[in-house]
């Protein structure tokens, strides 16, 4: 043993933990206006999650305990919960769980060595192979008309297991606001033909806009306890405010506000939760700027021009791709080596 | 007020200085053996130039430096060599090296001690007095103290900068050296000032120690001397040598540079007081002020004889039991002694008794989460997981590019790191790998340039030999007397040659 010989009280399972308890905002508003089903998603990721990550320390001939108790893969199962609508299907959110922590996470190496975010990664899968399932979302609670009751609830989440109730009521699903906005545009509407929707709510829509603020009051904790440096999320919410205002300002028929875009949709659960994951990030401070600022910039480009109404998933494992390169090209002068006087 | 200036990174563990720091400096006694190392210095051994049996006055010259980078070692008391042999040593590597080991006679005689005279001094003569009195860098690093001072003579020194910032946690022997010795302190800055005429000097005192600092102010306006003392924000690593010359300077010293090329010479303050001490007493370095602390019931600083055995001095302090081994120097950058009864050397800031109590194992490493929480705290402006990834796979070339040379090993990544990671132990064993891959280059290099000679030489033996054999049949034609001289001389060239072909020039052995 070498020195040093004391070490600070900073564990990966207490940076694991309080990133979960940062999540805890984002989820009670979660329940608050879409019920409480995405519990009930949040609880299967994590068993599946547990259950893989078991599985997968077995087979590698890891240490079970040390890499159990490390909280990583709860992370990982409550992000991609987080990023899927309430009310689906079981499986829906078993196999993305297990694919991220199966393929994203241990096929590359395990915990530090995975390239791409594995949560971002399942959901991604889910985007492709099920992309009615995994973009369906219903109404929040003050919009819809009929009330989704404990054992309707139930009857979606699991499917033939729990034997429906009589009057199993279709649940309303409705267009979320990113998806209205897409629809409205295409059929030749400008914004103010339609921003008076009742689902754009005041800023980036009924729901969403609470769970904005609830997740950047998580972040802000995040950043207090230094876990995450505020590279990431300004440069990304940066990228993507810089280029949806300057089209907004060009066209603000045509063009959503950059406000919007920052409230809407998975924005700031991206911004603070999901760009800012050490393992696949740029990590140079130049890096990190650079790397959220282009993940925002595509988040905006693959919603406002791609075929994806929210573009987060893919904006981020299309610049973990890029994270060798920025990384090279952004090391920071070492001390002696620059003048700085 | 000063502007201060800011370093990269740096961290805030735990002080536990005030165990320590309560009691006043006690007088260690002369122990019943003294073993002085000959490589308690960075850089070349020294030389003994004494014999087993010598009897020997207090302060006389034992050993001579072995070269431009060493340091003399002198007698800290009077008495007999008993052995010149290899002993258990502190060093990092816990590897055994040569020490002339003195049998105290308990007289404690002073041999002949010359003041240095400051008329007519100059740097040279400063110079001159600190090779020879074996003087070197107390803070930790026992750098030979004229090296640093080695430059052309007529070099203007800006700034004198001295290190009594004592980041370390747990050591205090700086602390109680100002808050004590004061005056003699300030008695030894005005003759370094005299020597080297800077225009400014300034001592830099982490704000923990307000009474140092206080101490040391009083002192110098008593002195009436003008000097800086000037409280830096406690900040580990605030007093390695780059970093303070940058908080009190705002200079970053150039990698590979020496701070004398930017015009700033910088001493620790317990350096300054053994430079004291041998300007205006003559004495050699043969006594340091350490700090015996950790697993201790009364920790405190003692002024103790180079080469007095670790153990005695622990004793003194009452080692509690479970203490398991010794840290020499800080829990940052000190390292385990190989054994209890190691002597003290020059650079013996502080010993720490260990124990389980006190100093855990370390939880097992879980993998590098790329969190560059390590880069944030590295003074260095380094990435230390980038390192990480480098030397664990042994990739000296790409350590290098990342620049592993330029890391101080301060531990300050190691200290935070979440996955508990010891990152500056694969530093270290990184930096001794690279050493020894440029040791293995230049030894290919070598070979390389004997082999090119060697087949030079064997073309030049063809050649002459072809044209002896040009020549033989040339001479076919001459006159058989003619034939017989010329013959014999080619057949002499011949043979050279073939005698040649046949050697080694790297070694001259014929194989
Ligand atoms: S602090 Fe440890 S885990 Fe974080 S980047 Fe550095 S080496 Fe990796
Ligand atoms: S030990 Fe080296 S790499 Fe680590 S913080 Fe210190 S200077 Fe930086």
């Amino acid at each position: 043993m070498t020195s040093p010989y004391i070490a600070g009280s900073s564990s990966v399972s207490a940076i694991m933990f309080k990133l979960l308890l940062a999540l805890v905002p984002g989820v009670a508003a979660f329940v608050w206006y879409f019920g409480p089903a995405i519990l009930i998603s949040i609880g299967i990721a994590t068993v599946v999650a547990l259950v893989c990550e078991a599985l997968m320390l077995l087979l590698r001939r890891a240490p079970l305990k040390m890499f159990m108790t490390d909280w990583s893969a709860v992370v990982t199962a409550w992000l991609l919960a987080l990023s899927l609508p309430p009310l689906v299907p079981w499986w829906l959110v078993a196999i993305g769980t297990a694919f991220a922590i199966i393929v994203a996470k241990h096929l590359y190496g395990g915990l530090g060595s995975n390239p791409f975010n594995p949560a971002m990664v399942g959901f991604a899968v889910l985007l492709i192979a099920f992309p009615l399932q995994s973009t369906r979302w219903p109404p929040p609670l003050m919009l819809s008309a009929t009330r989704v009751s404990f054992d309707i609830m139930l009857a979606y989440i699991f499917p033939g297991l729990v034997e429906a109730p009589r009057f199993l009521v279709d649940a309303e699903t409705m267009a979320t606001p990113l998806d209205t906005l897409r629809t409205q545009l295409g059929l030749e509407q400008t914004i103010a033909d339609f921003s008076y929707m009742p689902v754009f709510g005041r800023v980036g829509g009924v729901g969403f806009e609470m769970m904005a603020l609830c997740y950047l009051l998580g972040g802000l904790f995040l950043l207090q306890q230094r876990i995450i440096s505020w590279h990431m999320p300004v440069a990304f919410l940066g990228g993507l405010a810089a280029l949806g205002g300057a089209l907004w300002l060009l066209n603000p028929g045509h063009y959503a506000s950059p406000l919007f875009h920052c409230a809407a949709g998975g924005t700031l659960l991206g911004a603070f939760f999901i760009v800012t994951d050490p393992v696949s990030g740029a990590t140079t401070p130049r890096g990190k700027l650079i790397f959220a600022a282009g993940a925002g910039v595509l988040t905006y480009v693959i919603r406002v021009f791609g075929g994806y109404a929210d573009g987060v998933a893919f904006a981020v494992l299309l610049m973990n791709m890029m994270v060798p390169l920025i990384d090279a090209h952004t090391q920071p002068a070492v001390f002696g080596r620059k003048s700085r006087t | 007020m000063r502007k201060l200036f800011r370093f990269h990174g740096g961290i805030h563990p735990e002080q536990h200085k005030e165990q320590s720091s309560q009691l006043s400096i006690a007088l260690a006694p002369v122990p019943d053996v003294l073993v002085l190392s000959l490589t308690q210095h960075a850089g070349l051994a020294a030389e003994p130039v004494v014999r087993v049996g010598q009897r020997v006055l207090k302060g006389e010259l034992l050993a001579r430096p072995g070269g431009p980078v060493s340091a003399a070692v002198h007698a800290p008391t009077s008495g007999k060599i008993e052995a010149i042999e290899a002993r258990a040593v502190p060093n990092a590597v816990a590897r055994s090296d040569w020490c002339i080991v003195l049998r105290p006679d308990g007289a404690d005689r002073w041999g002949e001690r010359t003041p240095l005279q400051l008329t007519g001094a100059n740097r040279a003569s400063l110079l001159a007095r600190l090779r020879d009195f074996g003087l070197v860098g107390l803070g930790g690093a026992a750098f030979p103290s004229h090296i640093k001072l080695s430059l052309k003579d007529d070099a203007k020194i800006r700034w004198l900068v001295v290190n009594a910032a004592e980041c370390e946690p747990y050591i205090t022997c700086d602390d109680r050296l100002m808050r004590e010795r004061a005056p003699e302190l300030v008695r030894g800055l005005r003759l370094i000032g005299e020597l080297l005429q800077p225009e400014e000097i300034v001592v830099g005192i982490e704000d923990n120690k307000p009474e140092a600092a206080a101490a040391m102010r009083a002192a110098a306006s008593a002195d009436q001397f003008n000097i800086d003392i000037v409280p830096i924000p406690t900040l580990y690593p605030g007093g390695g040598e780059k970093q303070l010359i940058r908080t009190l300077t705002g200079i970053e010293v150039a990698a590979g540079h020496l701070p004398l090329e930017h015009g700033v010479a910088c001493f620790n303050i317990a350096t300054v007081h053994a430079i004291r001490r041998a300007v205006d007493l003559g004495e050699p370095l043969i006594a340091r002020v350490l700090t015996v602390t950790g697993n201790v019931a009364t920790p405190r600083n003692y002024e103790a004889l180079i080469g007095t055995p670790m153990n005695q001095l622990v004793a003194l302090a009452q080692e509690q039991t479970g203490t398991d081994g010794y840290i020499m120097g800080g829990p940052m950058m000190g390292f385990r002694v190989a054994a209890k009864d190691v002597p003290v050397v020059k650079a013996t800031n502080c010993i720490i008794a260990i124990d389980g109590k006190h100093f855990r194992t370390p939880p097992p490493e879980l993998p590098c989460i790329r969190c560059g929480t390590c880069s944030v705290a590295c003074p260095a402006d380094l990435q230390p997981f980038e390192l990480y990834w480098h030397t664990k796979s042994h990739n000296s070339a790409r350590a290098r590019d990342y620049g592993l040379a330029d890391c101080i090993e301060c531990g300050a990544c190691s200290y935070v790191c979440p996955s508990k990671i010891p990152l500056v132990g694969y530093f270290r064993r990184g930096k001794s790998e690279a050493a020894a891959a440029d040791r293995a280059a230049r030894a290919a290099a070598q070979a390389q340039e004997r082999s090119n000679w060697h087949e030079q030489r064997l073309q030049r033996d063809a050649r002459e030999a072809e044209l002896a054999s040009a020549a033989l049949s040339t001479a076919a034609s001459a006159s058989s007397e003619a034939i017989g001289i010329k013959q014999a001389s080619v057949q002499g060239a011949l043979e050279r040659a073939r005698a040649r072909r046949n050697e080694d020039p790297a070694t001259g052995h014929k194989s």
